[in-house]
């Protein structure tokens, strides 16, 4: 099939079955496989990248994706599949994958200290423990830069050797040297004495590796003029699997925590993540340090979202019965003014309220309280009245929008059949309306009660979580909710120690909660339904 | 109130065209106005306060807490000399490109599932449903986590990148959106899809030309509720975008407010007013589509 032919073979019953449009050259097949090639291009660049850094479950990932999205988008088979796998790679990366890496890292003890593998460990702990070698040679040095990075030339015997933090001491036949001392290196400036004065503290703290091997030691200098070879004081014995360190003859054995320990209990510092089992998930309940700021928070949580529901709804609720009357004017100019704290985005509301409840400062004490000095957001009490308040605010407009929509959808003849029949105001409004209003409104409420039990916003915003717990030696406070907590713990804000195990057991202790609640919302509001 | 007398009879015979007493008026509705009143202004004294904060001259918060005591642009033009607009670029041009791909991918799944028949149909949309149940903030170690390493191969794609936190609220591009466009596509008859292929339209077309078209104020729903959510995202955004240039409106207003001093507040107010401006003009006048997609199952 030619490519003028394509358009008039597509058109017309008479098209044969097996002509499938992945084999059709028109317009749109030209733009598919521009679009495929793009993605191809990109991917296949990912992946060598990944696979010359030696990040094989990058690569891997990037050539499951490419197979799969090439196979789909030039078979006549996976029709259906055209239309999921744009949607399902973003969904199967960022989300499902996430997923699991959550529940994989709350079985570990990942964090400050046991960052990363036990080579990475070996390699930090050699590094970190290196003095100087009694004895050793010293070196005529030089200090290079490359752009902004800093290197060492050193003159061993005749050859200069140059390297830098990154990259090991490599041979340099090219440089020239001039009375013992190197004047020039090729791709890098020498720099002046000037120069390194000014730059002092870095060239004291630049650690040049002598080879890709961490026992191998590394070149550093005190002046700048002199390099010396700096060991570890540990040695790594890969057969015994064991760290001796070489000047009190200690060896240190891997435990089953992931660090070296020695017979007499002392460990080295930096150690390597390994599986604990459910050894978070008994911290967040029965080690006092965690368990007891989780049990106020977890109380909290709950208390929030249901009274943040609650008290949104009622207001919402209320106003619209109020103003669910036809005969009112300006009916539409006030909605519009109602919701605007539903219009004004949400998270400005929480710091806008941020500064309105300022104790000294702030609008509410000085303007509207004439001048009281009420500590609204540092103490445990009113912090928590405060964020109730706020939420009140913000939330009370859709709640207010749904009402009205549900009073709105209430058919009229029912009301006017059962005020024929008899009934009053408040008895239709009891057994009709809110009846039919529960019902409509009954899976929303419980979508806005698992929204805000995650309500990360409003409490980062607004409190960030203060007043903290004085006792706690974890970083929580009297307004953190679950997931406010989770961010202090996983350490990401910089306030504590990095805890990624801790953190992502109690995001699935979280998931459990809200599924739940999901679970029996779904049985329950499939059940008002029936009812009704 | 000398009508007051007159008033039963009237209540047990109420017309609308005929004058009520004040009595009678203020029970039946006047009351309503009273309280339409009280709400109006408890929710518009915040926004009349930022309002009066933006202009006035004193930067500070302790300045500004009588209401309108001094005008001066010197907010506004304040502005300039930071990188609010900066971040307003970068919230706008992530919000809308997380929008435009979410409703273009969520509706591409959804025509998928309501148009074709194939084997595993059902259990993926069961799966699909059951992993939109995990809201993607719960993961955030492992999101920061896995950019960690991404960004070690192709630093794009990595933290401190636009382009990843991009990528990272579509992983949630599926899930609800599926199933809001999911329920509408099924309202579209099937015979038009079958009139068009009859015609000779290629699947492509009858989704581009055909199904989309007749979607579109869904669409324009889900691409509104999707910018809103990656518009005001806080969690996400203030992990993976690190360095002061990259930030969003969200993450660079929270540090002017959070800080101490409080000597950012008339930048803030100024910030807020300009940027919320459009966005609640928008809402109003969107009012009857956003409220049409919040009782479809979406909450802010």
């Amino acid at each position: 099939m030619s490519p003028t032919e394509a358009p008039t073979a597509t058109r017309g019953p008479s098209r044969p079955r097996n002509a499938s449009h992945a084999r059709d050259f028109g317009r749109g097949f030209f733009l598919k496989l521009a679009l495929v090639g793009l993605v191809d291009a990109f991917g296949v660049y990912l992946a060598m990248t990944a696979f010359g850094q030696g990040a094989m479950g990058v690569f891997w990932g990037m050539v499951v994706v490419l197979v799969a999205v090439n196979w789909v988008y030039f078979s006549r088979r996976a029709l259906p599949m055209k239309y999921l796998v744009p949607g399902l790679v973003f969904l199967l990366v960022y989300q499902v994958f996430t997923m699991g890496y959550t529940a994989y890292v709350a079985f570990t003890n990942y964090g400050d200290g046991h960052n990363s593998t036990k080579a990475h460990a070996v390699d930090a702990l050699l590094i970190q423990n290196e003095k100087r070698v009694e004895g050793s040679a010293s070196y005529p040095l030089a200090v290079v830069a490359d752009g902004a990075e800093l290197g060492f030339a050193i003159l061993d015997g005749d050859q200069v050797r140059v390297g830098t933090a990154e990259l090991p001491l490599w041979d340099v036949p090219a440089a020239v040297v001039v009375d013992g001392a190197i004047q020039e290196v090729p791709g890098f400036e020498v720099l002046s004495r000037q120069d390194v004065l000014q730059r002092q503290a870095e060239v004291t703290s630049l650690r040049v590796p002598v080879s890709d091997d961490a026992e191998d030691g590394s070149v550093r200098t005190q002046d700048a003029r002199q390099g010396f070879v700096y060991r570890s004081i540990l040695e790594f014995d890969e057969a015994s699997d064991t760290m001796t360190n070489v000047e009190t003859g200690v060896t240190y054995t891997p435990n089953d925590r992931g660090q070296f320990e020695a017979a007499d209990g002392s460990r080295l510092q930096v150690g390597w993540r390994v599986n604990v089992g459910l050894e978070n998930f008994t911290t967040a309940f029965s080690d006092s340090r965690y368990a007891t700021p989780f049990l106020k928070v977890l109380v909290w949580t709950f208390a929030f979202a249901i009274l943040s529901v609650a008290i949104t709804f009622f207001v919402g609720l209320f106003l619209a019965t109020v103003l669910n009357d036809d005969r009112l004017w300006f009916r539409r100019v006030m909605r519009s003014l109602l919701i605007l704290p539903y219009a004004f985005p949400a998270f400005m509301s929480f710091l806008l309220w941020r500064g309105m409840l300022n104790k000294d400062h702030g609008f509410i004490n000085n303007v509207l309280l004439g001048g009281v000095g009420i500590n609204w957001l540092s103490d445990p009490w009113l912090s928590k009245i405060a964020v109730l308040g706020v939420q009140l605010w913000v939330g009370f407009p859709y709640m207010f929008l749904i009402c009205t929509g549900a009073l709105q959808a209430i058919p009229k003849d029912v009301l006017e059949a059962a005020r024929i029949d008899g009934a009053g105001k408040l008895r239709i409004w009891r057994s009709i309306t809110l009846p039919l209003l529960l019902v409509a409104v009954a899976p929303l409420l419980i979508s806005s009660f698992a929204f805000n039990f995650n309500n990360f916003n409003i409490i980062e915003m607004l409190t960030e979580g203060n007043p903290r717990f004085a006792d706690a030696s974890v970083p929580v406070g009297a307004t953190d909710i679950l997931i406010t907590m989770v961010y202090s713990i996983s350490g990401l804000d910089g306030a504590a120690a990095k805890n990624y195990g801790l953190a992502s057991a109690l995001s699935i202790v979280i998931f459990l909660v809200v599924a739940t609640i999901s679970v029996i919302s779904f049985r329950r509001t499939r059940a008002l339904e029936e009812i009704h | 109130m000398s009508t007051l007398t007159s008033a039963p009879a009237r209540t047990t015979a109420p017309a609308p065209t005929r004058r009520m007493s004040f009595g009678t008026w203020f029970a039946e509705l006047g009351w309503r106005y009273a309280v339409g009143l009280v709400a109006i202004v408890y929710s518009a004294f915040p926004i009349v306060y930022v309002i009066s904060s933006s202009v006035s001259r004193s930067g500070s918060l302790s300045g500004s807490a009588r209401l309108f005591t001094s005008f001066s642009g010197d907010n506004y033009a304040a502005l300039g000399g930071t990188r609010f607009w900066q971040w307003t670029v970068n919230t706008l041009v992530i919000a809308s490109i997380t929008a435009v791909a979410t409703v273009i991918m969520g509706a591409a799944a959804a025509y998928a599932f309501s148009r074709f028949r194939f084997r595993g149909r059902r259990t993926a949309l069961t799966s699909l449903l059951v992993i939109q149940m995990f809201p993607q903030l719960l993961a955030f170690v492992a999101v920061f986590l896995l950019l960690l390493s991404l960004g070690e191969v192709v630093p794009a794609l990595g933290l401190n990148s636009r382009l990843a936190l991009i990528m990272v609220y579509l992983g949630g591009a599926l899930g609800v959106n599926t199933f809001l466009m999911y329920g509408f596509l099924n309202t579209i008859p099937k015979e038009i899809d079958e009139a068009a292929k009859i015609d000779g339209a290629s699947h492509a077309q009858i989704f581009w030309t055909i199904i989309l078209r007749l979607v579109a104020p869904i669409l324009a729903v889900v691409a509104l509720l999707s910018f809103i959510s990656s518009f005001s995202d806080f969690l996400l955004a203030k992990l993976i975008l690190q360095s002061e240039e990259n930030w969003t409106l969200a993450v660079g207003m929270f540090q002017w407010v959070s800080d101490q001093t409080n000597a950012n507040w008339g930048l803030f107010t100024a910030g807020a007013v300009v940027s919320a401006i459009p966005v609640v003009l928008l809402f109003l006048f969107l009012q009857k589509y956003i409220v049409g997609g919040l009782t479809a199952g979406s909450v802010k």
